[in-house]
């Protein structure tokens, strides 16, 4: 199999997924067996990236720990701590190239003082200094660095700072959007996400071959570029293989998202998008006067699932997709109430390894439910698309309602967008708030983050057989009214109409 | 009263489950029928290579296809609600 993960990192947090999922699906998860993991994965012999095997086994259980579940605290991102420890700390520094020149323009553009000439050299007095990078933006030799954390520099929404004492990255829970983005970006991979895999699979495993009750994978349209060697249907083969009872696409309750959406923006003339729930966490934590206008419907994850709630009552859903955030919706907001557990494109790879399923030469099983404009949602400027389409195929006219959409890409454009908002500024009239940079494509627990995935959706959405959002959700209507597709009374005529042809 | 589910998973989707979910409405509308038969999508019947599947209360009706939808309302569900 071609090399599956973009980064090491996500391999060797693949790898421990894969061994805690193998001793699941025995239902061999004693103290015994765990502890056999370690030393399976970092066997004998010189360490790879650490002082010793010893240090490497510790990490290892560390992670074995998250993938089990880790700590119940309200939060789905933890930090490592025996994994997080020897980035550098020490902020802005002059480097060797510093020639100690007669301009010294990084003394004279310093607002605090705090740089002297000593010895032909810049100084910088770290009791002055605020690494405001003044000095550094004028050096002509480049000669003035910043070492930053990655994950403090990943993180937009500033949650993580380094404890002085230990060193160790501490994550605000307050502040934290559980977007991921420190999760992927970590080079030691010491901060990672909460795994259910193992709830999981007891879940399958208990409903007796669906037998009991029904287990429903709700799964998100990035997976559509995931595999470079597999196409969809493949995938969702696997999916089934791993004894579900169905897939069903995230996309289709993002078809019923942009019809809501677009009647709700109709009615109030403002709104975010709500589909996004580390955009969501963003504004509830950052924003919080602008809470009231977050769209009041679910997501598309939640929304699908609310549905399968409603035509079958044994019923029972996982979703997967490429994102982090979703764990926290699901466990601590009200989409808990039709979503069981949310897992990742990493940890379903895990669950296929264990389970000797390889994708790429799976026969092709059929998805097909969503529309184009519902499955576009997995990319970055998707959303405002399809509410556009729908509010044309409700017969909105620009007199009534006239969309204009900011899409932002990554969470520093929304924090843009949002702060306008706040100040009265903003001349759009629609956010769509995705806090990974290109969209869902680009989530931290993506297998691919390849520049082609942005297409592959796209393909993916042009392959669906419904041309419109009110085709692929008339089906739906039948149990909820609120998704009239047509208007009042207009799918009675329809229906003459047929009766009549007949 | 009885059940009729059409699934409408993917497969049964492509195969125009739709048009035959809205069949049998129309025929529980004609016959006046609303209380006695409930017309609902259900999600996969795992018979997804024998054309779209229907349930009956319990009994699993395979191959339905638009032109059928009449004959399967005389033979299996009128019958049973007299």
């Amino acid at each position: 199999m071609a090399l599956l993960f973009d980064t090491h990192v996500q391999k060797m947090k693949y790898n421990v997924l894969r061994e805690v999922a193998k001793l699941a699906y025995r239902d061999e998860l004693t103290p015994q067996r765990i502890m056999e993991i370690a030393p399976r994965i970092i066997p004998e012999g010189k360490p790879m990236f650490r002082c010793c095997i010893y240090k490497e086994r510790a990490i290892i259980n560390e992670r074995v720990s998250m993938a089990l579940g880790g700590e119940e605290d309200g939060t789905v991102v933890g930090v490592l701590p025996i994994a997080c420890d020897e980035c550098p700390v020490d902020g802005i520094q002059v480097s060797n190239a510093c020639r100690g020149c007669l301009a010294h323009r990084c003394k004279d553009n310093c607002p605090k003082d705090a740089i002297s000439i000593i010895d032909h050299k810049a100084v910088i007095d770290k009791e002055k200094c605020i690494e405001c990078g003044k000095c550094l933006s004028v050096c002509p030799y480049s000669a003035i660095v910043k070492h930053t954390r990655p994950c403090v520099n990943a993180c937009k929404p500033q949650a993580i700072h380094i404890d002085q004492n230990t060193e160790k990255a501490v994550i605000d829970k307050e502040k934290c959007i559980s977007c991921g983005a420190c999760v992927y970006q970590c080079p030691f991979g010491a901060i990672t996400d909460k795994s259910d895999i193992t709830k999981v699979i007891s879940l399958i495993r208990d409903s007796n071959l669906n037998r009991d009750y029904h287990v429903y994978a709700v799964v998100a349209p990035s997976m559509a570029s995931q595999y470079p060697n597999a196409v969809p249907e493949q995938v969702v083969a696997g999916i089934k293989a791993l004894g579900f009872h169905a897939v069903v696409e995230a996309a289709w309750g993002a078809d019923m998202v942009a019809w809501l959406e677009a009647q709700e923006l109709v009615e109030k003339g403002f709104l975010t998008s709500s589909c996004c729930p580390a955009f969501v966490n963003y504004i509830n934590r950052h924003f919080p006067s602008l809470k009231e206008h977050v769209s009041h419907n679910l997501s598309p994850m939640a929304q699908m699932a609310k549905w399968l709630h409603e035509t079958d009552e044994n019923c029972h859903v996982v979703f997967i997709g490429p994102c982090i955030a979703k764990k926290a919706e699901t466990k601590y907001t009200d989409a808990g109430r039709y979503v069981d557990y949310t897992i990742t494109f990493e940890e379903m790879q895990a669950m296929f390894s264990a389970r000797g399923i390889d994708v790429t030469t799976m026969h092709k099983a059929e998805l097909d439910n969503a529309s184009f404009y519902g499955r576009i949602f997995a990319r970055c400027g998707g959303l405002a698309e399809a509410v556009t389409e729908a509010l044309k195929e409700q017969g909105v006219s620009d007199e009534q309602f006239k969309l204009n959409a900011v899409s932002c890409n990554g969470i520093a454009e929304c924090k843009t967008a949002l702060f306008k908002k706040q100040k009265g500024i903003l001349k759009e009239n629609f956010i769509e708030g995705m806090a990974c940079v290109n969209g869902c494509i680009g989530g931290p627990a993506c297998l691919s983050h390849s520049s082609k995935n942005f297409a592959q959706v796209d393909a993916y959405g042009k392959s669906s057989m419904e041309n419109t959002i009110a085709d692929a959700i008339r089906v739906m209507q039948i149990l909820n009214p609120a998704l009239d597709v047509k208007g009042d009374g207009e799918v009675e005529k329809e229906i003459e109409e047929i009766e009549h042809t007949k | 009263m009885i059940t009729v589910s059409v699934c409408i998973g993917s497969a049964c989707h492509k195969r125009g489950s739709y048009a035959i979910l809205n069949r049998f409405k129309q025929l529980v509308q004609q016959h006046g029928a609303e209380d006695k038969v409930n017309v609902a999508p259900v999600f996969c019947l795992g018979e997804c290579a024998n054309g779209v599947s229907v349930r009956i209360d319990d009994q699993l009706v395979l191959g339905m296809c638009e032109d059928n939808v009449d004959a399967t309302w005389e033979q299996l569900v009128l019958p049973r609600i007299g």
